[in-house]
């Protein structure tokens, strides 16, 4: 370094803009702006004429307006009069409601498939194989439409139920499957401690919350005790009764009793339905997405070397402890960040629920809403931003945890 | 001692015993079956439930596919032919297989030309997918899309030609001036595009499209699985080339050309393809200019190239952070501007890493191409749920359609990864 000397200033020729390292990065990028800055004045400029031409403008106002449609799968209280904003709601809870319970039961089927591939069964390892290249190799929107038909063509109309010989019947008497949803009991409290439903449930959650920390003191004591005198008290049957006699007492406390579907008319009443679309759904892009996370856990359980499977051999650790102890905690490193990519990819794919008509965001305001209104760039908009702000949380979790768990070298 | 004498040993072994064959559980078949399907409770007992599975899907599917009637000309007809057995009604995919392959509005008597288009992609595809093929044939793959170009769209040949001209002038001033500072070459190359296009676009007469050899198929005609390859194709590979210069200006020292690129990049992952295509269907229109009319699959194309183009560029990143350091500073010892560190250094080894991504994002927007349903453009699955599920004749012929759609995406994406396997093992430089 100490033999460069910078010219000297002096010096400058207009040339040196091109030539010399040290203004050439500030020459390019003022060129790149006036470019970006042309192109933006200019679509710009192309919009405000189109939009001037077709006597349109930009507005949010619509959004106050009535809706003036119903939407049939909704979590908080909505009707034909309430307005495009609140239908837009609805449309985003829906949203989440299918990314959240997808991203369970992928992860379920996933960790499942990937382990089960890695078997010593050559069977299930080949049938994992199938089922894991099947999955990823058909577009998930065929199955999305695959599982709807089976839902609206294969099973039962509430007609089949009826009668002295019913050529359906429930499963268990409690869940009925037909072709215009599945109908589950819904728990009730006779007498809640709160007035409102929620608070009761609050209170439930509450509880389990509780009863988490306290198996959780538990185990923390057993640890204590190992350490101290080199045996593990058993924890088991205390754990089950912290988890389950709070539990039980509060639902006894409260009076919980079931409210079970059942036949009236031409229709199931009682109980809760799940439409068709929502568990078309749910249900493939769970399976399509437990594919991908087959592969990502398999992938990470053989990315742990071998070594270490025969070192914890080697300390008398038997086969379930080798698996908790050792080659779970260090592949859940390599596991969680795609994982959490394919939730990401779970919270995209959920805007395919507008080919079933699954009245998710992308169905309310990006669908009916916006042909009702005719404002394609303001809805379009608002549901880029809606994306965009689940997507940069789930990638800003991501990184917080990929923080955690980084390995922390010297 | 004395016995020893009056009674002779027994026996005495003269020659070695010929080895006994191993128990029987040992060897073969049994051995097999015993360590890998019944080594113990548990794997016996998945075995069973594997076995059990396989059964009730054959049992329930076997029957129906080997009943399929294959000539019908509605449903009803087909139920009559099966005569109460279950079975497929196969029918629907002969009788209907123009609609499924090009859509319901492209001329039948042009289908020769999307066929022979198939015909030569493969060809133009072999020099790329194969590097034992000579080089030469490169040359056809670079005239490739404007021959197919002709092909499906027909009209006028001299767009087409116009176009090719536009390129070719193009690099020959790169040649000229490249040699020297590469972007000189390139921003002029771009100008002389440019113009020739636009004297080219000025020379081609008005009525051109009438009269000529090959009949003009507007773009809203195309349909079925061909929609399907063509966009799948197109967009493939114009996105590698866009994924290449984001990922390089992601890395890029310019703050501005850095934020610019992180920004577009991060923007479309994440947003949902879907959104993207009612940009392309409701919203683009209104940032062309006011008189002009771009079709829909041209605006499509655009949006599903920014789309995959975002997501190769997260792959070349990756291609591109994975090189050592050693080699950056290395291409800069050796005195290489960034152009040539770029092209003759990095570039090559970084796309060799990231090839497998990049074929992954393939496989991944081939099966996004479906989508475009969801803005009735009538693709495959469009094709499939629109005209055909509607049609009195075939109303209720479900798992025949869908399944033939599965099986035909399940073909070219398994293919395309099983390459993509292929080409790994290939290029894998390490000795493992």
């Amino acid at each position: 370094m100490s033999t460069m000397t910078d010219p000297p200033k002096a010096d400058f020729r207009l040339s040196m803009l091109i030539n010399d390292t040290r203004y050439r990065s500030l020459t390019f990028q003022v060129i790149a702006a006036i470019v970006i800055a042309l192109c933006i004045w200019y679509l710009g400029n192309n919009l405000i004429q189109n939009l001037r031409a077709a006597g349109l403008n930009i507005s949010y106002t619509f959004l106050g307006d009535p809706a003036g449609y119903d939407i049939n799968q909704r979590l908080i209280e909505y009707d034909s009069q309430s307005s495009h904003g609140r239908a837009a709601v609805v449309g985003i809870l829906n949203t989440l409601l299918v990314a959240f319970l997808a991203c369970i039961t992928a992860t379920v089927f996933g960790v499942i498939a990937g382990v089960l591939r890695l078997s010593n069964n050559w069977l299930v390892s080949k049938l994992m194989a199938v089922y894991v290249e099947i999955f990823r190799n058909i577009p998930v929107l065929i199955w999305i439409i695959i599982i709807f038909t089976i839902m609206t063509a294969v099973l039962p109309g509430p007609r089949a139920f009826r009668g002295d010989n019913p050529t359906s019947s429930m499963l268990f008497d409690l869940f009925a499957f037909t072709n215009r949803g599945v109908y589950i009991p819904r728990p009730e409290f006779t007498n809640g401690l709160f007035g409102a439903t929620v608070l009761n449930w609050l209170l439930v959650v509450v509880v389990l919350i509780g009863s988490w920390f306290g198996s959780r003191e538990i185990e923390k004591r057993a640890t204590l005790k190992q350490e101290q005198t080199g045996e593990r008290p058993k924890t088991l049957v205390v754990k089950l009764a912290v988890w389950l006699v709070p539990f039980a007492l509060l639902m006894v406390l409260m009076g919980l009793t079931w409210d079970v579907p059942a036949l009236k008319g031409f229709n199931f009443s009682g109980g809760i339905k799940v439409g068709g679309p929502l568990i078309a759904l749910w249900f493939a892009l769970s399976i399509y997405t437990g594919a991908f996370i087959a592969e990502n856990v398999r992938a990470g359980i053989q990315a742990i070397s071998k070594g270490q499977t025969e070192a914890a051999a080697a300390l008398g650790l038997r086969q379930g402890r080798i698996m908790n102890l050792v080659i779970l905690p260090q592949a859940l490193r390599v596991i969680i960040p795609p994982l959490i990519s394919q939730y990401l990819n779970i919270t995209k794919n959920s805007s395919l629920a507008i080919a079933v008509g699954y009245a998710d965001i992308t169905a309310t305001l990006g669908g009916i809403t916006l042909n009702q209104t005719g404002r394609a760039i303001e809805c379009v908009l608002l549901l880029m931003l809606f994306y965009l702000t689940a997507s940069l949380m789930i990638s800003m979790v991501m990184n917080i945890y990929n923080a955690s768990v980084k390995l922390k070298e010297r | 001692m004395a016995d020893q004498t009056t009674n002779p040993i027994a026996f005495v072994a003269e020659g070695t015993i010929p080895p006994s064959p191993p128990p029987a559980n040992q060897t073969g078949v049994v051995k097999w079956l015993r360590e890998n399907l019944f080594s113990g409770v548990t794997n016996t007992i998945l075995t069973v439930l594997s076995i059990l599975l396989i059964y009730v899907l054959l049992k329930n599917t076997l029957p129906w596919i080997l009943n399929g009637v294959w000539n019908a000309d509605s449903l009803a007809q087909c139920r009559e032919i099966l005569d109460g057995k279950t079975g497929a009604c196969f029918a629907v995919l002969t009788e209907r297989w123009h609609q499924l392959i090009y859509g319901f509005k492209y001329p039948a008597e042009a289908y020769w030309r999307p066929n022979l288009a198939f015909v030569l992609m493969l060809v133009a595809l072999a020099p790329v997918l194969f590097f034992d093929l000579p080089r030469k044939l490169l040359v056809f793959t670079a005239l490739y899309p404007f021959i197919a170009f002709w092909l499906i769209w027909g009209g006028s040949i001299l767009v087409p030609i116009v176009a090719l001209l536009g390129f070719v002038a193009a690099g020959v001033v790169f040649q000229k001036l490249g040699r020297n500072s590469f972007a000189a070459g390139f921003f002029g190359a771009i100008v002389v595009a440019l113009i020739v296009w636009n004297i080219g676009g000025a020379l081609i007469p008005e009525g051109a499209n009438e009269g000529a050899m090959l009949t003009a198929v507007p773009s809203r005609d195309l349909g079925g699985f061909m929609l399907n390859m063509m966009l799948g194709l197109t967009c493939v590979s114009l996105s590698v080339p866009l994924g290449i210069a984001l990922a390089l200006g992601r890395q890029s020292s310019m703050p501005l050309i850095k934020w610019v690129c992180v920004i577009f990049i991060e923007f479309i992952r994440g947003v949902p393809l879907i959104t993207l295509l009612f940009v392309a269907s409701v919203m683009l229109a209104y940032f062309f200019p006011p008189d002009s009319t771009v079709d829909l699959f041209l605006r499509v194309v655009i949006m599903i190239t920014m789309f995959s183009a975002a997501y190769i560029a997260e792959v070349i990143r990756g291609g591109l952070a994975a090189l050592p350091r050693g080699q950056y500073e290395a291409a800069d010892s050796l005195g290489l501007d960034y152009p040539q560190a770029m092209r003759l250094i990095i570039l090559p080894q970084a796309l060799k890493i990231s090839i497998p991504g990049i074929v992954n994002v393939a496989v991944g927007l081939f099966k996004d191409t479906t989508l475009v349903s969801v803005i009735s453009m009538f693709d495959l699955v469009g094709m499939i749920r629109g005209p055909i599920l509607a049609s009195t004749e075939w109303n209720g012929v479900y798992w025949e359609l869908l399944g033939f759609a599965a099986l035909l995406f399940f073909v070219v994406c398994y293919g395309i990864s099983q390459y993509s396997q292929w080409l790994e093992r290939r290029l894998a430089t390490d000795h493992r």
